[in-house]
């Protein structure tokens, strides 16, 4: 018998519960500006996820996916990328998409239940949420092969959780950028819960960063509660895609802090105890005590964020709560290029039926 | 002008859209070097190179997935599933995102592609190789199914859905493939979408169908004539959206009106139409709206096959007693 394949997968954390450095910074990280940059974009989504829970626990928001305790995924992935690059996220990458230039007006708007939440005005090449669990993968494979084709130095990330692993969707479309060697970067966001299945009932594999290896593609894993890995695993990840160096799957470990959606209970299914005991890896804390050490952050800077935070995302809530919905007929605008003449009579039916019944039927 | 069978009226359509539009793309299982297991793609590697005839690993479900990226980012792909029967995976990319793109993002990203499957039965093919499930893709909002007729149709409606904006489900009858041949001219002329039509004019009743089963239709309509009634045949071509009004035109002379699919007879898109009858075109009728089609079986074996498809007798009996009805 002889040995034909075998694999390992490294694990990458700089910055560990405590906020302390274990072995050498990424030369990004040494410079505070950047950190802290990258610490008020998870306080600003720490926010923004706090006030849509409470939006929609007041009815005036329908079901949302908070991120709490997963923002260095989604900010560690939103740093990595350049505006050119195309994002094809979850529903629970906010963070990265704010980084993006998505507005929070705009996803209020799309939890809201108002398609213009999709119609970014910044990143107009990004693709919109995505609640199909898995089904942006295959989406991610063909931006970036048509990226590739026009031999652009542009690349595609797409984003999923852990629960998302299992599915067959994300295995063909890995397969098929491995294949082509796409520019493309996947990233789990493995925060141990898909709704109340644990990491441990999803799949036997030991890590989730392995199922690269059957796809023909490095698979990495990283502390996803350590923005500075995050970004950095990513973002060498993403430059070397750009280079032609071909996709690769990134595992961040974090642990999902919140409910699953607003929709959820999670106290049905895991103890309080296990869920306090993942608040000591606060990947916000963890950063601020950081900083604080090194001398980059003070109580005042950090009291003027939560101002600055609260300020904006108020200002996105009354830009939201003030945008009346669209016209019934507005179902139909965007069916089509140009709306069939076979579909005309419907349109025209539920104006009709509008002008007849008032504004809320 | 050449004589051609549908399947080469099809390569034809795919050549001339990729020599004519350079985000025009291929991709599907054995779409290269093998040309297709039918064919419909022989010779294209050769032509248009490997960046844009591309062989895909088995994976129904991501052909859908890549087509949304590729047409997001302005491509115009047309994929090939090698038979229906295998499609079916990608109904969740059809209907979770081909079909809503653009309306989710209001208009901001769209994908066009061209999804080409051959279906249907009567070639003895193995089994899950028969089906006609076109009802299926006909209940998505925001496709377009269009199914051509004949090596004409094929190559004008092939041109327009690769044309098109939307995404277009393009089902090719395989029993037709090789079964007749047309004049065809490479004019990169496409043919209308969203239209159907008239193969054949008649005063007495009209005939309705699409694909493969417009042979048995036609030729029932040649039987019926020389009996000294004429039919009026309707190739439907495009299945969503639903040209109504060609039908219900036509019922409004003819009075009666008898739609063939070889689909199970329950929840076809003949029921559609039946309905549209019911709805636009009840003052018209002399006759119930008559409806020869596949049973609600599961598609047999090739050995009862034929019995299950509809024939040329058996939309004559269904003709002669709507024709007989008062
Ligand atoms: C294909 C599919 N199956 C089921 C669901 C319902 N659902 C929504 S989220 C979810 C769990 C997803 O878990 P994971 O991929 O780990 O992402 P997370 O929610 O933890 O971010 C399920 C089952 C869905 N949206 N899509
Ligand atoms: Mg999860």
């Amino acid at each position: 018998m002889s040995q034909v394949a075998s694999f390992s997968i490294d694990h990458t954390g700089f910055l560990d519960a405590q906020g302390k450095v274990q072995g050498e910074l990424p030369a990004f990280a040494r410079d505070a500006e950047t950190l802290t940059r990258l610490y008020k974009a998870m306080v600003l989504t720490r926010t923004f996820d706090a006030k849509a829970v409470s939006l929609q626990r007041t009815g005036r928001l329908g079901t949302f996916a908070s991120s709490l305790g997963q923002e260095a995924v989604a900010v560690g992935v939103g740093e990595a990328l350049r505006p050119e690059d195309v994002l094809l996220p979850s529903f629970r990458e906010q963070g990265g998409q704010f980084l993006r230039g998505v507005t929070m007006t705009e996803l209020l708007l799309y939890w809201g239940g108002d398609e213009r939440g999709s119609d970014y005005a910044g990143p107009r090449e990004d693709f919109p949420i995505c609640v199909p669990v898995g089904t942006q993968a295959p989406q991610a494979a063909g931006v970036a092969l048509a990226l590739k084709l026009r031999g652009e130095a542009r690349v595609a990330a797409c984003v999923f959780g852990d629960g998302a692993t299992s599915r067959g969707d994300v295995y063909e479309a890995m397969n098929f950028a491995a294949l082509q060697a796409l520019p493309l970067v996947f990233v789990v966001n493995n925060n141990q819960w898909a709704i109340s299945v644990p990491r441990a009932r999803q799949t036997a594999a030991e890590t989730l960063a392995q199922k690269a290896v059957a796809a023909g593609m490095p698979g990495l894993q990283v502390d996803g509660n350590d923005v500075i890995a995050v970004r950095h695993v990513v973002g060498e990840a993403v430059e070397r895609a750009r280079r032609g160096g071909g996709p690769a799957l990134i595992e961040a470990l974090t642990y999902r802090l919140s409910d699953h959606t607003t929709a959820d209970d999670a106290s049905r299914y895991r103890d309080d105890a296990e869920v306090s005991a993942r608040w000591k890896e606060d990947p916000v804390a963890r950063l601020r005590t950081y900083l604080s050490e090194a001398g980059h952050w003070t109580k005042e800077a950090e009291e003027a964020l939560i101002a600055d935070c609260a300020a904006r995302v108020e200002a996105a809530v009354e830009e939201y709560l003030a945008t009346p919905a669209l016209p019934p007929s507005a179902m139909f605008d965007h069916l089509y290029a140009e709306l069939p003449a076979a579909l005309e009579a419907q349109r025209d039916e539920v104006t009709a039926n509008n002008d007849a019944e008032g504004d809320e039927p | 002008m050449s004589e051609l069978a549908l399947v080469e009226a099809v390569r034809l359509a795919l050549a001339r859209a990729m020599s004519d539009d350079e985000t025009v793309l291929l991709l599907g299982e054995d779409v290269g070097i093998d040309g297709g297991v039918f064919r419909a793609t022989d010779g294209l590697l050769a032509r248009f190179g490997e960046a844009r005839v591309i062989d895909t690993p088995l994976s129904e479900s991501l052909f859908v997935g890549l087509a949304v990226g590729l047409g997001a980012q302005g491509f115009r792909p047309v994929i090939e599933y090698q038979f229906m029967g295998f499609m079916y995976p990608a109904i969740d990319q059809v209907l979770n995102h081909a079909g809503r793109l653009r309306n989710r993002t209001r208009g901001r990203l769209s994908c066009p592609m061209v999804i080409r499957a051959p279906y249907g039965g009567g070639i003895h093919a193995p089994e899950h190789h028969s089906e006609s499930m076109e009802a299926l893709f006909a209940h998505i909002p925001g496709l377009r199914v269009v199914i051509p007729s004949s090596p004409a149709k094929a190559y004008g409606l092939l041109l327009a859905a690769i044309r098109d904006p939307d995404p277009v489900v393009f089902l090719e009858p395989k029993r037709v493939y090789r079964a007749t041949k047309e004049d065809v001219a490479d004019d990169g002329a496409a043919l209308p979408l969203d239209q159907c039509f008239t193969l054949r004019d008649g005063r007495d009743v009209t005939l309705v169908s699409w694909g493969a089963m417009l042979q048995e239709t036609l030729a029932a309509a040649e039987t019926l004539a020389a009996e000294g009634k004429e039919a009026e045949v309707i190739d439907v071509a495009t299945l969503k959206p639903l040209d109504m009004e060609t039908i219900l035109a036509s019922v409004e002379r003819t009075g009666r009106c008898v739609i063939v699919q070889e689909a199970p007879l329950s929840g076809g898109v003949g029921a559609e139409i039946a309905a549209g009858l019911a709805d636009r075109g009840l003052v018209s009728l002399l006759a119930p709206v008559g409806r020869v089609a596949g049973y609600d079986t599961v598609m047999p074996l090739p050995r009862l096959e034929a019995h299950y498809m509809p024939t040329e007798q058996r939309i004559l009996r269904k003709l002669r007693e709507t024709l007989a009805y008062t």
